[in-house]
């Protein structure tokens, strides 16, 4: 298989989502601040919609429903963006700080 | 020589595209401070709608640089200049250890992925329904999928309301 044609191959795409979705979980557990893990948590997002993308494109025999899919996906993420950022916002006023261990009281 | 086709030169910014993905993407996740994360995701989208062209749906491209880019970023931007203005605390031993931990559930992950992607056989359908364009995308949008659409609207507007609620409340606190 040559290299120049690997846009047309269904695991390129599997492959960049799976590595999308990997590298935001780390970011996940990782990040020591809100912001950062909301970022992380974008980005397993953009995985699971790159690969909604490929199964459409490749498999899927009604080629709209992923498109639909990734679509609604998108307006998800930004009603979780737009919580998440006010939620961290409200915190930043109570706690002066978005790091997550200085807020480790908010615990039930 | 195939370099030097439509094929090949299109190839080229496919590669291209992969490689600004997966640099924003690093950059997101191991930038220190915050509003360089926030520049390696708007990459990493850049990236990712020029993927969603080469998938056949300039619509979704289109869309994704509208909303992440145009929007999401610049709100986590927005939040950061609210919020954040010190690089990220480094907590010593508990953060090394979660860095290896996190590192090695992540790779568990990806490489359980990337062998289920390699070893199945993935069936291909025998004939399309629709060519997938953007037409036949608004028809199913405000046809079989149309409760869908309502609901996501609703979803949203009860985002909004409820981040303005959660936003405002601190104000008069303080």
């Amino acid at each position: 298989m040559n290299i120049l044609t690997i846009s047309n191959n269904l695991e390129t795409y599997l492959v960049i989502g799976a590595f999308l979705f990997a590298l935001g979980f780390y970011g996940l557990l990782s990040r020591q601040t809100f912001i950062g893990m909301l970022i992380a948590a974008e980005l397993i997002l953009s995985g699971a919609s790159i690969n909604f993308m490929a199964f459409n494109r490749f498999l899927a025999p009604d080629p709209t429903v992923g498109q639909i899919f990734t679509l609604f996906i998108m307006g998800i993420a930004a009603a979780e963006a737009a919580i998440a950022l006010s939620i961290i916002i409200a915190v930043y006023r109570n706690y002066k700080s978005i790091n997550t261990e200085d807020v480790v009281e908010l615990q039930g | 020589m195939m370099l030097f086709t439509a094929e090949g030169l299109s190839g080229v910014v496919f590669i291209g595209f992969i490689g600004i993905t997966l640099v924003g993407a690093l950059i997101a996740v191991h930038a220190e401070r915050l509003i360089r994360s926030v520049c390696g995701l708007a990459i990493c989208f850049i990236g990712i709608s020029g993927l969603y062209y080469f998938l056949h749906s300039p619509f979704v491209a289109l869309m994704e640089m509208l909303i992440y880019v145009g929007a999401v970023c610049v709100t986590i931007v927005f939040a950061i200049m609210l919020a954040d203005s010190h690089p990220e605390k480094q907590v010593g031993k508990r953060n090394v250890l979660t860095g290896a931990l996190s590192f090695a559930v992540a790779s568990i992950i990806f490489l359980g992925v990337l062998i289920l992607a390699r070893r199945t056989d993935w069936l291909a359908c025998g004939a399309k329904e629709n060519n997938g364009s953007m037409m036949e995308v608004g028809k199913s949008l405000l046809t079989t999928n149309s409760m869908v659409f309502e609901l996501i609207s609703i979803v949203l507007l009860v985002a909004i309301i409820g981040s303005l609620v959660l936003a405002r409340s601190g104000r008069e606190r303080s």
